[in-house]
C-alpha cells in the first residue's frame, strides 16, 4: 500500500543534481531517517539523476522523472525516468568501474553506489527510448 | 549549494581545503582549479582536505582518481583528510583507500597536516 508519495520533473542540468537529491531526502524526512539512511538515500538518488544528465541526456536537455513512494513497514521506493538514449548493454554498465565516457573523469561507480547504498536497484533501458531506474529500501525501526 | 576549493602552498606541499557539496555539477569546477595550481607548483605532496565537504557522490571518486594520476605522474604522493563517515564509505566502495592514505585530524592547523607527512 502506497502512504504517501511525491512526484517531481525536472530538466536535465547538472545544477538540479543538488536539488533533487535533497528534495528526494526531504520528502522522506517524515519517515525520521536515521543521518546514515539520508545520506544513502541522498547518495543513490545522486549517482542516478547525474547519469540521467550524463549518459541518458549525453548532448541534449531532457526531463527526469522522479517518483518517490513510501510504502508498508518504512519501506521507501524512488523511481528515476529518463527519456533519454538508453543503454546498451545493463550488464556492463552494471560492472564496476565500466564508463563509456572518455573524457570526464566518471569513475564508472554509479550503479555499485546505488546497490550498496540501497537494498535493491532494478535497472530497465531500451536503446532511444530511455532508462528506468528503481530504488528501494527499507528504513530501519527507530527503537 | 555548490562546491569550492581554497589551496595553500607550504614548500614542496600543497593543501587543498574541499568546501560543499562535491557531485557531477561541482567537481568539474574544482578539478581546474586544483590542476591550474598543481602544474604550477609541482608539489611533492598534495593533500585534499575533506574536513568541509557535506556530501559526495562518485564524481568525487573521478576527481580523487585523476589527481592521485597527476600526482604519481609528477612523482608526488596524495593523501586525505578528514572525510565524513558517507564520504569515507564511497572512497572505500572505490578502492581510493589502497591508492591514498585517509586521515583522521582532530585540528585543523597548517602544521598538523604537514607534519604528519
Amino acid at each position: 500500500m502506497i502512504k504517501n508519495e511525491m512526484k517531481l520533473q525536472i530538466p536535465s542540468r547538472s545544477s538540479n543534481e543538488s536539488f533533487a537529491r535533497i528534495a528526494v531526502a526531504s520528502f522522506f524526512a517524515q519517515l525520521d531517517p536515521t543521518v546514515d539512511e539520508i545520506s544513502d538515500i541522498k547518495t543513490a538518488v545522486s549517482e542516478a539523476v547525474t547519469n540521467s544528465i550524463v549518459h541518458g541526456y549525453m548532448n541534449e536537455i531532457g526531463d527526469i522523472f522522479i517518483h518517490a513512494k513510501i510504502l508498508d513497514d518504512d519501506r521507501i521506493y524512488i523511481r528515476i525516468r529518463d527519456k533519454g538514449c538508453g543503454i546498451d548493454d545493463i550488464k556492463q554498465a552494471m560492472e564496476p568501474m565500466f564508463t563509456t565516457c572518455k573524457s570526464g573523469e566518471r569513475s564508472g561507480l554509479g550503479f555499485t553506489v546505488m546497490q550498496s547504498f540501497m537494498d535493491n536497484l532494478k535497472v530497465r533501458s531500451r536503446k532511444g527510448k530511455g532508462t528506468t531506474v528503481i530504488l528501494t529500501k527499507t528504513l530501519k525501526k527507530r527503537i | 549549494m555548490s562546491v569550492d576549493v581554497k589551496i595553500e602552498l607550504e614548500g614542496g606541499d600543497m593543501i587543498a581545503y574541499l568546501n560543499g557539496e562535491i557531485d557531477h555539477h561541482g567537481a568539474a569546477k574544482i578539478r581546474n582549479d586544483i590542476d591550474l595550481r598543481i602544474e604550477g607548483a609541482h608539489p611533492e605532496l598534495l593533500i585534499l582536505d575533506f574536513t568541509n565537504v557535506s556530501f559526495m557522490d562518485s564524481s568525487g571518486i573521478g576527481l580523487i582518481m585523476g589527481r592521485y594520476k597527476l600526482m604519481k605522474d609528477i612523482g608526488g604522493v596524495l593523501k586525505i583528510t578528514n572525510p565524513s563517515p558517507q564520504i569515507k564509505k564511497v572512497m572505500k566502495l572505490a578502492g581510493i583507500d589502497r591508492l591514498a592514505s585517509i586521515q583522521r585530524l582532530k585540528q585543523k592547523r597548517r602544521s598538523d597536516y604537514f607534519d604528519k607527512k
